[in-house]
């Protein structure tokens, strides 16, 4: 089919809108002067003055504390959920677990904060605990949300799954636990990874939800990055985002590499 | 032997008994055939050991909190801690009272902040919903269109900035809109000043003029509609790419050999058929930006009024907490009219 010129450059100045405030953040970071957009020189001063702060550094930390817990316990149920409701026909609730599951995909952050900050506090009013909010709370309400991206992720991937194998393992006697170890887990075992990371991401990411349930002294990484950036440009937290996005770069670049090579990989087998 | 060594055997032993019973071969040992059993013995067997613990973790965190707003928003403010007044009080006689105030609500309605700040996130999603499916449309129509190796690399490359924190690509952008930002530097580099001092001349009849550089774009609604296109954007290409990859070209081909210009095809065969995904797209840059509070917060004006912004000024400026529930409660009632719409558009696309 004859094509214009007009989709490919339309297309390429919307992924120039992509890239272009991205790459402007990196290399305004090497930026010898204060003034973020005018540029004085190279210089990595703003990495060192970064490495040097405290305050970002038990922030950063708190913040891969948090996202590591949460990742993994949305992972443990999210993937029962994804079970429950892609493998048991009619249970009491099945209804009732599923929408409640997904509701939190589409609920916006202020009201997710908001209903558990008030469920904390009205929990510790009766019954003592959480005692105050802060690393714990975080942790809880991170995990709940990031359960229901783990809960979409894994029963799609448990829905292209072809069933034959499960029931071939349960003909020869193998119990449902061990069916699940030994076959379905294999498997998804790509879903599961994928799912955690992005949990890990979603929760390293979040400053509305933590700004409500977290407490005095327990600052994650980006509630300390907005109330810099409230007071407006500063070329250290331009350091601080070439970093994440580095690391997140890579990462990415490399699991889209892994995928694309697997084809190639089975076609000799 | 050991401690841990003999509970081994005893939940081995106990995975076997049962497996003889049956008539089948004693397994090869496995660590969670002895908690399977450990569980069993507890009664927690089988199915309701996998569905009990996402069950349970989410009537407390997720439905209970929902209930807990639902009665906050119905009691009355007081200055203390927590600042709100107890639904259900017990009288010394032991009675139970309950008393229901709708003076929140009442509130929501009298205070015309509150119905501009919700009309005002509703026009602040849509224009930023149409702007983003002006941006992604084409974009996702190009990607569907590539050749395999270079879909998979564009598809990584939407959503290569998703991965990276939403706040710093907001806060890139604060550097590109403030006056003499990014954007004013390279226009007033490249000379656009004198086009703009052209062009006003021919459009002074009109009594048209376009505003000299610096422009100021940051902290306006102007601002906002740019940081949510720009954050949402993936949303809006990835249902539409998923949509339009599986249009049959033979359908383009057969309206072009039929005499259509390309612009026709597109009006009458592309766009009808992709409706279902410009729908789910839209929706999904639309749901979240009704919401949105980070983005009118750094890049909006302190005249951008949105309903998040309003719920977060609320409950942590004002500590008006039953308000700031009321007003959660009113907008989850706005959220769930489009949620509908892309329910049905999902629909849809699992009928056809």
């Amino acid at each position: 089919m004859k094509r214009g010129p007009f989709i490919p450059i339309v297309a390429t100045l919307g992924f120039i809108f992509l890239y272009a405030p991205i790459i402007s953040l990196v290399v305004f970071s090497f930026n010898e002067s204060k003034l973020v957009t005018v540029w004085g020189g190279f210089s990595t001063k703003w990495y060192g003055e970064l490495f040097a702060n405290p305050q970002v550094l038990d922030a950063g930390l708190l913040s891969l504390r948090v996202a590591g817990a949460s990742a993994t316990i949305a992972l443990i149920l999210g993937t029962l959920c994804a079970v429950a409701l892609s493998r048991f026909r009619h249970f009491r609730g099945k209804t009732l677990l599923g929408g409640m599951v997904s509701a939190p995909l589409v609920m916006p952050d202020v009201i997710t904060g908001l209903s558990l900050l008030l469920l904390f506090v009205a929990m510790e009013e009766i019954f003592g605990w959480p005692a105050g909010r802060g690393e714990l709370t975080i942790i809880i309400a991170h995990s709940t949300f990031c359960m229901a991206y783990v809960t979409v992720v894994v029963a799609s991937r448990l829905s292209d799954l072809d069933i034959s194998l499960e029931e071939a393992a349960q003909d020869l006697g193998a119990v449902p636990a061990r069916v699940f170890f030994d076959i379905t887990l294999p498997i998804i075992a790509p879903a599961l990874i994928s799912s955690w990371l992005l949990s890990f991401t979603l929760s390293l990411d979040d400053l509305v939800i933590a700004s409500f349930v977290s407490g005095p002294g327990s600052s994650t990484l980006p509630m300390v990055i907005f109330s810099k950036i409230k007071l407006g440009v500063s070329p250290d937290v331009n350091a601080l985002a070439s970093l994440i996005i580095g690391v997140v770069a890579l990462g990415v670049i490399v699991a889209t590499i892994i995928q694309l090579r697997r084809p190639t990989k089975k076609a000799p087998a | 032997m050991g401690k841990l060594e003999r509970r081994r055997r005893l939940g081995a032993d106990l995975v076997t008994a049962e497996l003889a019973t049956a008539g089948l071969p004693r397994p090869v040992w496995r660590p969670w055939g002895f908690l399977r059993e450990r569980l069993t013995m507890m009664g927690i067997g089988g199915r309701w050991a996998v569905i009990l613990p996402p069950l349970l973790w989410l009537l407390i965190f997720f439905l209970i909190p929902l209930i807990v707003v639902i009665k906050i928003a119905f009691s009355e403010s007081v200055v203390g801690q927590p600042p709100y007044m107890p639904l259900l009080t017990i009288s010394p006689e032991g009675d139970v009272q309950m008393t229901l105030h709708l003076s929140n609500f009442i509130f929501l309605t009298q205070d015309h902040l509150y119905l501009d700040a919700y009309l005002s996130s509703l026009k602040i999603a849509a224009i930023s919903t149409i702007l983003a499916l002006i941006v992604g449309y084409p974009m996702a129509y190009f990607i569907a269109r590539s050749g395999d190796r270079a879909r998979n690399i564009l598809l990584m490359l939407v959503i290569l900035p998703f991965w990276s924190s939403f706040l710093l690509r907001v806060y890139a952008w604060i550097g590109f809109l403030k006056n003499n930002g990014v954007i004013d530097n390279t226009l007033e580099a490249l000379g656009v000043q004198h086009l703009i001092d052209g062009l006003n001349v021919a459009l002074a009849p009109l009594g048209w003029a376009i505003p000299p550089l610096p422009w100021t774009m940051l902290y306006t609604d102007f601002g906002v509609y740019i940081g949510i296109v720009y954050t949402y954007l993936p949303f809006m290409i990835l249902p539409l790419y998923t949509n339009l990859v599986k249009l049959d070209s033979a359908l383009l081909e057969a309206s072009a050999d039929l005499g259509a210009r390309p612009f026709r095809t597109f009006l009458s065969v592309t766009l009808p058929l992709s409706m279902p995904g410009v729908i789910a797209g839209s929706m999904l840059v639309f749901i979240p930006a009704i919401g949105e509070y980070v983005i009118p917060q750094l890049l909006g004006g302190p005249s951008t009024l949105m309903i998040g912004r309003v719920l977060w000024d609320e409950f942590f400026t004002n500590r008006d907490w039953p308000t700031a529930a009321a007003v959660a409660i009113a907008m989850l009632v706005v959220v769930v009219v489009p949620l509908m719409i892309l329910q049905r558009a999902q629909n849809a696309v699992v009928e056809r």
